[in-house]
Parts: structure tokens; C-alpha cells; sequence
């Protein structure tokens, strides 16, 4: 992906930022879903999704801004659905997460066949444009921004927002009431359902653009297979994150290294093999869970549906 | 008359517990009608014919297709109970994917050892699947009694994991050069293909079978299985009762991960002969969560929910060769599960009923 011509240092932090992307945009929709007390193990489908329905809108109108809003519409849709059945239905949310993910495979799978007249991947279509050269010129950093593409920006902004709106906004502070002690917060006075149906679908939102990072921003096509469990990387950074914003991008960004880093040390043939930084994503967080690399405390009522009236 | 009474209140309650997974496939199929009327264009009505008639050939039409549904069920039985028995426990084994990988692992790893009789080969490949299953399943167990953390996470996690280290070993120390995959397994490990060697469905169906009395009595008519499904039912009562909560989460994942390792063993002495690099997930392991919930974790329903999923996956040539998207068929599947996921609306509805009774007089 690097051209020849930027040092090698350069190429590994482009590649760990636009690697971090479409996790830092899940992980966030995990945190922010998780927050309020909502597991989504549906990351990895609504990715998919999001995926194909940027293709979608971009070959629809030939411009992949319109791709984007179809994988933000189609991500808040499927995450609607894991709304409905995890508030309302009370549908044990692991189930829910797991139905979404087959859905969101055999779904994709589906349309490509019907919308594109083809098996296994799309048509090539507009991709987000990014002025690389026009960044190139940028004085210093300039080689680094022109290896990225717009979404690492929209990413990087939103980990901002998404902190500032948890933690220094009454709605934040509502969703976190919400994820911690629904009753305390109903009682006084917070919608519970309403506040865990924004969060649930803002999570698909940002899940749908993880997924149109991949399709529209890192290539210009939807492939079964491409989101290859990022959805659940991205959960793992979420985890590793202790459920905070900065710290699962911090997360997103360090598993992106390692993969990063396992391309370069391929190229020098550096022995561990590959299996080995694909697992460490996940092995880490194992680690993590346990205790034994830092602590991690979800919110106290995650995956607890809310029984409005229930003493 | 009381004897009478007690079976015909039995039934209502077989009854009760059937019809809700029932009314499930009748919507996830009418829903899948929908795709395939927009897929060709087709009215309801042929579009009914059309699909039903695929599946129904695909699965069930031919001798042909009956023999390799039979091959789709048996890996479904395996995953299936593996996930009904963490169910009946409380327990979320999203993991049994990558504990019957590592099944698949070893089998084909001891399937490899040259020189020893049948008799004790095929018992060792089976063995040996069941405890790495077993193994891999009581590590994020064993977590969850001692630090409690989530196993639902663990697991996910550990199926990365497995399919990575598997991944390296097919194609590092065990590789077949030249190929993605391990070397044939030895004539001695392989089970035994009852009806010729042309046809893929072996022993490891009836293996799966007996599985299914076996879960049965070991949930319902021992001690350990009275002590899981207490956990299961509600911890508190049952530690306050005497029966420890961690020692039982560590049993039952054990137990689901051995069985979801033998599944892995069985389908390579039976079917593959070999591992082959695997470039996602198998999908047995997730399929069986499926079979597990639309089963009520009850071993017949995880027999009946096996044998659908299993016509439905193997009839999804034949779909493709009546030219219908075969994609329509794990639609069909993930629908079931959403609308088996949803049954409280089903609860909700009666209570209504209650109240409304209640208020009425």
C-alpha cells in the first residue's frame, strides 16, 4: 500500500491509523451502547452491513457521499432491531447479537446476488475521494496525511465527541445513570427505554461506518468476508478500553500496531508468524479481563434488560 | 383419573414449550418467501412452490440427499448439545466454535500416528478431541468461577484464538507440503463409512445419537446433571442448597467443550480425513446456538432443530441449482433465531391475558 519513496516509520503509522479506523468507529459503538447497559455482540454484523449499503449508495448515485449515509442508515436500522428485541422484548442480548451477525452474513450474501447479479463480492464502485497529493504538500507531516483517508479524521473527531458528550453533557450523564442504575435513573425521572434506544442505534450508526471504512474508504468494493471479525476486535478494544472512549481507541490503536507491525516484519522475515499477531488482539484482552494487564470494570447493569415497574 | 389428568397436563406443557419455536420457522419461512418472490419475481404462491419444493428435493428428495443431510446433521448434534448443556447450566458457550476447531485440530493431529489397531486409534482420535474441547472450554470456566469475568467475552476471544493456532499448525508443524492443509489421517483412525465409502455419512452420526440419550440422562437422571440445572435455574438457591456454583460452571463448560471437541474429532474422522486451513469460521459452533435455543436446550428438541438445520444448510445446492439465491436458507436461520430471541412477546401476551382476566373477573 506504501509507496517505495516514504520511510518505513512513516508507512507504519499510516497504516496502524487507517488499520485503527473501522475499529475505533465500532469500539465506540460498543462503548456507547455497553454504557448505557446494552450488550452488542451485533458489531461485527452491523459492520457488514454498513459495508455492503456504502457500496450500495455509492454505485446507486455514483457518489460515495450518498454510500455514506446508506451504511449510517442501514447500521441504525439493523441496530433498531437489536433494540427492539433487547428493551422491549427483553430477548436475552447475546442471542439477539448472535441472530444479527447470521442475519447481517446471510443477508449481504443475498443482495450481492440480487442488487449486483454476482457471488461473493460487488462491482468496483466511487470511492470516497481523499486529496493525497494536495496533503502531501502539507509541510512536516505531509507524506503521513497523504497515506490516510477521511474516515481516520471523522474517527479520531468522534472519540472526542463521543467523551465529551459521556462526560461532560446531562445526556451523558443520563446514559451512564442508565447503564449503572436504570431504577435510580427512572426514578428520578429518566426515560430508561429511551435513552438505551438512542444509544443502541447511535452504536449502529457508528458500527455502519466502521464497515463503510472498509468498503468505500480503504478499497472502492463489499467482498464477503472483508469485515473478518473486526466487529469483534473492535469489542475487544471496547473491553480493553474499560468501556471508556479515549481508552478503546487507545486499544483500537495498538491492536492496529500490531497488525501494522506484522506486515513490516514480514517483509523482513522476522520469524514469529503470522497466526501470532492475529491472536494477540485477543489474547491481550483475555489478559485484561483477568487482571492481570490493568483492571477492567464494566458498567454494573450491562446486559441486564430493564423491567419498567419491577420492584 | 389423577393419572389421566397428570399426562394430559403433561402434553399442554409439550405443547406449550413446542409451539413457540413452531410459530417461529412458519414466520422466519413466510419471511423468506418475501426474499425469494423479490429474488424472481415470482408471485406468493409459485414463489412458495419454488422454494419448498428446493429445499424439500435438496434435503430429503433424493437417497442421495437424505445421506449427505444425515452428513449435515451430525456436526449440528455435537454443537448443539455442547451449547444446551452450558445453557441448562446459565451458562453462554458462544466458544463451542472454536473448541470443536480444536477438536478438528486434534483428531487430525492423532489421526496421524502410524501403526496402531483401529479398535484403539479411532477411541484415542475421539478421546483426544474431547479433552482438548473439554480443556479449551474449562480455561474461560475457570475464569469466570475465580475472577468472574464474563465467559460470553472469554469465549468469542478463545475462538480467535483456537482458529489462529490451528491455522498455524496446518500450515506450520503439521503441514502437508505443497497444501493448506494436514496429511490424510491414517485408514486406522477413520470411522467407519456404514453405507460405502462414496457416501460421506459414518459412524459419527450414531455417535451424535447416542450423545443425545446420553446428555439426557446426565441433565435429568444423575446428581451432576440435578446440580447443573440448579445453577442453571437460580445459583443462590442452589449454593444456599450446598451445591457449588464455581465447581459447577467449570463442570458444565468442561462438559460442553468435550462434547463440542468430540464433534470436531468426529468430523474429521468421518468426513475430512484431514484439517484444512480455515479462512473464517467453520459456523458449526454458531449453527449449534441456533439448534441449542430452537430446541429449548432439551436434547430431542436439540435432535429435531439439528435434523431442520441440517436438511436446511444441505439443501442450499440444490438451491442454487434451481437457480434461488442459497443464502435464502441461513436467512431462514437467523430469522428463527430472532424470532425465537423475541419469545417474551409470547410471554408478554399471556400476562396481558392475566391481567386483563384478572381486571374482568
Amino acid at each position: 500500500m506504501a509507496n517505495g519513496s516514504i520511510p518505513v516509520v512513516v508507512a507504519l503509522l499510516a497504516a496502524t491509523f487507517r488499520l485503527a479506523t473501522p475499529l475505533i468507529f465500532a469500539a465506540l459503538g460498543g462503548v456507547i451502547s455497553e454504557r448505557s447497559g446494552v450488550v452488542n455482540i451485533g458489531l461485527e454484523g452491523i459492520m457488514i452491513v454498513g459495508a455492503f449499503f456504502a457500496v450500495y449508495g455509492s454505485s446507486l448515485t455514483g457518489n460515495p457521499w450518498v454510500g455514506l449515509l446508506f451504511a449510517v442508515i442501514s447500521g441504525a436500522l439493523v441496530a433498531a432491531i437489536h433494540a427492539v428485541l433487547s428493551i422491549h422484548l427483553k430477548a436475552d442480548q447475546t442471542v439477539s447479537g448472535v441472530a444479527i451477525n447470521l442475519f447481517a452474513g446471510a443477508l449481504t450474501s443475498f443482495l450481492i446476488f440480487k442488487l449486483f447479479g454476482r457471488q461473493g463480492q460487488t462491482d468496483g464502485v466511487a470511492a470516497l475521494p481523499y486529496p493525497a497529493e494536495a496533503m502531501a504538500k502539507v509541510p512536516v507531516i505531509g507524506p503521513f496525511l497523504a497515506e490516510l483517508n477521511w474516515f481516520v479524521f471523522m474517527a479520531i473527531i468522534l472519540v472526542f465527541v463521543v467523551h465529551y458528550v459521556l462526560y461532560y453533557t446531562p445526556l451523558g450523564l443520563r446514559i451512564r445513570a442508565v447503564g449503572e442504575h436504570p431504577k435510580a435513573a427512572d426514578t428520578l425521572g429518566i426515560n430508561v427505554y429511551k435513552i438505551r434506544y438512542l444509544c443502541v442505534i447511535m452504536s449502529g450508526v457508528f458500527a455502519g461506518l466502521g464497515g463503510a471504512t472498509l468498503s468505500i474508504g480503504v478499497m472502492n468494493l463489499f467482498r464477503e468476508g472483508m469485515v473478518s471479525g473486526r466487529g469483534f476486535i473492535a469489542l475487544a478494544a471496547m473491553i480493553f478500553g474499560n468501556w471508556k472512549p479515549f481508552g478503546a481507541a487507545a486499544a483500537s490503536f495498538l491492536f492496529a500496531f500490531a497488525q501494522a507491525f506484522e506486515i513490516l516484519a514480514q517483509k523482513f522475515g522476522w520469524a514469529l508468524p503470522t497466526e501470532a499477531y492475529l491472536a494477540f488482539p485477543y489474547i491481550l484482552t483475555m489478559l485484561a479481563l483477568a487482571g492481570f494487564v490493568g483492571k477492567t470494570t464494566p458498567p454494573a447493569a450491562d446486559g441486564v434488560p430493564y423491567n419498567k415497574g419491577e420492584r | 383419573m389423577a393419572n389421566k389428568n397428570t399426562t394430559s397436563s403433561k402434553l399442554r406443557a409439550a405443547l406449550n414449550t413446542l409451539i413457540f419455536p413452531l410459530i417461529s420457522i412458519v414466520i422466519a419461512m413466510f419471511i423468506a418467501v418475501f426474499f425469494v418472490m423479490w429474488a424472481e419475481g415470482e408471485n406468493f404462491f409459485t414463489a412458495t412452490i419454488t422454494l419448498f419444493q428446493a429445499i424439500w428435493e435438496g434435503s430429503f428428495g433424493t437417497s442421495f440427499s437424505i445421506i449427505e443431510t444425515l452428513v449435515f446433521v451430525t456436526p449440528l448434534l455435537f454443537t448443539g448439545l455442547a451449547n444446551a448443556v452450558a445453557f441448562k447450566t446459565g451458562l453462554f458457550n458462544i466458544g463451542v466454535e472454536g473448541q470443536f476447531i480444536m477438536g478438528i485440530f486434534a483428531a487430525a493431529a492423532v489421526g496421524l500416528i502410524p501403526g496402531i489397531p483401529a479398535v484403539i486409534h479411532v477411541p484415542l482420535v475421539l478421546i483426544s478431541g474431547m479433552l482438548i474441547g473439554a480443556l479449551w472450554a474449562a480455561i474461560p470456566g475457570f475464569l469466570k468461577a475465580k475472577v468472574g469475568t464474563n465467559e460470553v467475552i472469554n469465549t468469542i476471544m478463545m475462538n480467535f484464538i483456537a482458529m489462529f493456532f490451528v491455522n498455524y499448525m496446518i500450515m506450520g508443524p503439521l503441514n502437508e507440503p505443497g497444501k493448506a492443509t494436514t496429511p490424510i489421517i491414517q485408514n486406522s483412525a477413520k470411522l467407519w463409512r456404514f453405507l460405502g465409502e462414496a457416501n460421506r455419512v459414518n459412524a459419527g452420526l450414531f455417535i451424535g445419537l447416542l450423545l443425545v440419550v446420553l446428555v439426557y440422562i446426565l441433565l435429568w437422571k444423575t446428581t451432576i446433571g440435578y446440580e447443573l440445572r440448579a445453577v442453571g435455574l437460580n445459583p443462590h438457591a442452589a449454593e444456599y442448597g450446598g451445591i457449588s456454583i464455581k465447581k459447577n460452571i467449570v463442570l458444565a463448560m468442561a462438559i460442553s467443550g468435550a462434547i463440542a471437541g468430540l464433534g470436531g474429532a468426529v468430523h474429521v474422522a468421518g468426513i475430512q480425513y484431514q484439517a484444512i486451513q480455515l479462512f473464517g469460521f467453520t459456523g458449526f459452533g454458531f449453527d449449534g446456538i441456533a439448534v441449542a435455543l430452537l430446541g429449548k436446550s432439551h436434547p430431542v428438541g436439540v435432535l429435531l432443530s439439528a435434523i431442520l438445520f441440517g436438511a436446511l444448510n444441505s439443501s442450499s445446492l440444490n438451491l442454487q441449482l434451481a437457480n434461488i439465491p442459497k443464502d435464502i436458507v441461513y436467512l431462514i436461520q437467523a430469522i428463527i433465531i430472532i424470532f425465537v430471541a423475541a419469545d417474551y412477546i409470547y410471554k408478554w401476551i399471556g400476562e396481558k391475558r392475566k391481567k386483563e382476566a384478572m381486571i374482568n373477573g
